[in-house]
């Protein structure tokens, strides 16, 4: 039977179903007449997570670096001690009770202890405590542990849900897709599938019910179709599709090193869109010619404590320099929404989305600004860097963050350390107020990027991460193509480079529309850029210009669609 | 053999997870009994959940106690590791 999710990262994946849900840790205390039995019992459990723990320390230090796998060598210490592990011996000889009644009272007894501290960074420790202990608990108990990281056949994996640490530790040579319950195409797990380039389905609701351990699951990522133990003939069907799009990417080789302009010479930039330096692989292996969207984030994310300028200035380095002086444009902090930091106490909010979040934290919370400023200022002198502040409503905002930004270049230049003097300052345009004021602001700016995923959700007051409206999130929507029509035209205007990196800067049916435009920068995942490079190659920029009369003319997204469809022959 | 002396912690942000890590790692490297005496409480310096529950913040002053075979080397160590700020700084 075919059941129905949302296409997330495009790509055929068959495969064992992995089921990532967790165990119910309940502990009944038993009373047990040789201690010793449950003492050997212990010591196995703490032997068999701190083996794991010391692969996923070595995991992690290649992918996430340094930093990040120490977190692991404090988790094993913390398994080694004398005091912890030495009263829980002393529980079970001399109360007799099993190994794992002893070991949750004096767990408990320490995350409690850590709770009652004063100082929230130790506060936070009773997490990794509950994190270490329900390690040992579930080998206690005799369950298998899963730990993506550690994957080593061939599975889909299936989740409730994906967080961004889960998705960037997985073991990407044996993760064939992933499929969750909950989700919109916009969520960070499916940005993530699509970076990865694995082929994923989200927003199934109930994937995790219905499908059990060692099931063969069948997902096409694009239709968001799936199915369990599916029939030779469906599975058939979904790996000669599966050939046919190796076979188009192999075709779109030719594009490569070919420059991105229209049949009459109407030259446009294709970038890519990236989250870490490791992503610059994959921007250079798909030809992209400069990089649109560095999200810091991640930077950011999975950590305990705010990461320090110098380990900053690392990571954008490391971009800007790999690079070979093509221009990149790095986002300032874009946190809040659905991207919390454990960190940063951002209260709970009603309408996150339209609360305190990106520029609005940053120009609250200075010195965690003027550390990323100080951190992008010093990377400068690497490559071709661009700031841009994300999240802007008003003309102030920008006014407010280009003051920081001087007294941050002030700083350095007092210090002697240098930096690059022809940083390029742009803004996302992703709220209407700002789309509106483009011309106006192209004073304080040099570049607008259009973030068409928060422009869409704030122009059309839909919850993007809300599956069930999902249809109302509609790139077609004749009021948010007018929009994007105005932000091009008076930053084009203005003098001002326009750019978009947001998903629909790659939509085949939307780009001759952009074209036609004038936009002049389309960033988007680096495995779009061949694509859209063979696509813009085929049109004709008159064309374009008069499609977009058409389509501003357009009643309804049906209109749209249609103008859109008859343009490509559709 | 019973050896004492009064340090301070030199580390700004206390005895966090890394010091307190350092710290316990250097100590059970020793036979000796190391321990912390700090606001009327004994501690196991080998453990670092007592460490890191011990309240050591910046400047706070205590004795450092080690008993056993080791326990002229152990201070010696000991006391220069945490003079040193763990080596971490």
């Amino acid at each position: 039977m075919e059941r129905l999710g949302l296409g997330a990262s495009e790509g055929i994946a068959y495969g064992k179903a992995y089921l990532f849900v967790g165990h119910d840790l309940e502990v009944v205390e038993r009373k047990v007449a040789q201690p010793e039995a449950e003492l050997k019992k212990l010591g196995q459990a703490l032997e068999t997570s701190i083996l794991e723990l010391e692969k996923i320390r070595t995991i992690t230090l290649e992918s996430l670096g340094e930093e990040k796998a120490q977190i692991f060598d404090s988790h094993i210490m913390l398994l080694q001690d004398p005091e912890w592990i030495g009263q829980v011996q002393t529980q079970i000889n001399e109360q007799k009770i099993c190994a794992e009644s002893a070991f949750v009272n004096v767990s408990q007894q320490f995350v409690a202890m850590f709770e009652s501290m004063e100082d929230d960074y130790m506060k936070e420790r009773a997490a990794d405590i509950r994190d270490v202990s329900d390690r040992v608990l579930s080998h206690i108990l005799g369950f298998k542990i899963h730990d993506l990281s550690l994957i080593d056949e061939e599975v889909v994996i299936v989740a409730r849900d994906l967080t961004p640490s889960q998705t960037a530790t997985m073991n990407k040579k044996k993760v064939l897709g992933f499929i969750t319950d909950i989700g919109g195409k916009t969520s960070h797990s499916a940005i993530m599938a699509r970076t990865l380039g694995i082929p994923a389905i989200v927003g199934t609701e109930h994937a995790t019910q219905s499908i059990n351990e060692g099931d063969k699951i069948l997902i096409d990522g694009e239709t968001g179709q799936y199915w369990i133990n599916p029939d030779s003939k469906t599975l058939e069907k979904a790996l000669l599709k599966q050939k046919e799009l190796d076979q188009k990417r192999k075709e779109l080789e030719v594009f490569r090193g070919l420059s991105s302009e229209t049949i009459d010479h109407y030259k446009v930039e294709l970038a890519g869109n990236i989250g870490t330096p490791n992503d610059v692989d994959s921007l250079i292996e798909n030809d992209a010619e400069a990089v649109g969207l560095y999200r810091t984030e991640f930077v950011f994310m999975d950590r305990k404590t705010m990461p320090t300028e110098d380990e900053q200035f690392e990571a954008y380095s490391k971009v800007l320099s790999s690079l070979n002086g093509k221009f990149c444009i790095i986002r300032t902090l874009d946190i809040g929404g659905d991207k919390k930091l454990p960190y940063l106490h951002v209260p709970e909010e009603e309408n996150p989305f339209l609360g305190y979040r990106a520029i609005r934290i940053c120009l609250d919370d200075v010195e965690l600004f003027k550390t990323q400023l100080r951190a992008l200022l010093r990377a400068s002198v690497h490559g071709h860097l661009g700031i841009m502040f994300p999240m802007i409503s008003s003309y102030e905002e920008i006014a407010q963050a280009k003051v920081i930004l001087k007294e941050c270049q002030e700083e350095l230049t007092h210090k002697s350390i240098s930096f690059a003097k022809d940083i390029k300052i742009g803004i996302m345009i992703e709220i209407p107020s700002a789309a509106m004021m483009v011309d106006t602001y192209a004073e304080l700016i040099d570049f607008i990027s259009i973030g068409t995923n928060d422009l869409t959700q704030y122009t059309c007051a839909v919850d993007r991460m809300n599956g069930k409206i999902e249809k109302l999130y509609n790139p077609y929507n004749p009021g948010l193509l007018r929009l994007i029509h105005l932000a091009i035209t008076k930053a084009n205007e203005a003098g001002l480079k326009s750019a978009m990196c947001g998903s629909m800067s790659h939509m085949p049916l939307i780009v001759p529309f952009l074209v036609g435009c004038g936009l002049q920068e389309f960033s988007m995942s680096p495995s779009h850029i061949l694509g859209s490079r063979k696509l813009i190659r085929s049109l004709n920029f008159k064309d374009c210009q008069n499609l977009v009369s058409k389509v501003l003319s357009c009643r309804t997204s049906e209109e749209v669609q249609s103008q859109l469809k008859s343009f490509q022959g559709l | 053999m019973e050896k004492m002396t009064t340090l301070k912690i030199l580390n700004e942000e206390g005895l966090h997870a890394r010091p307190a890590g350092v710290l316990a790692k250097a100590a059970a490297a020793y036979k000796s009994q190391i321990e912390i005496e700090f606001n009327g409480k004994t501690l196991n310096a080998k453990s670092i959940m007592s460490l890191m529950t011990s309240g050591l913040t910046y400047n706070a002053e205590f004795t450092l106690k080690v008993t056993g075979e080791d326990a002229s080397e152990a201070i010696t160590k000991i006391e220069e590791l945490i003079n040193n700020k763990f080596n971490l700084h």
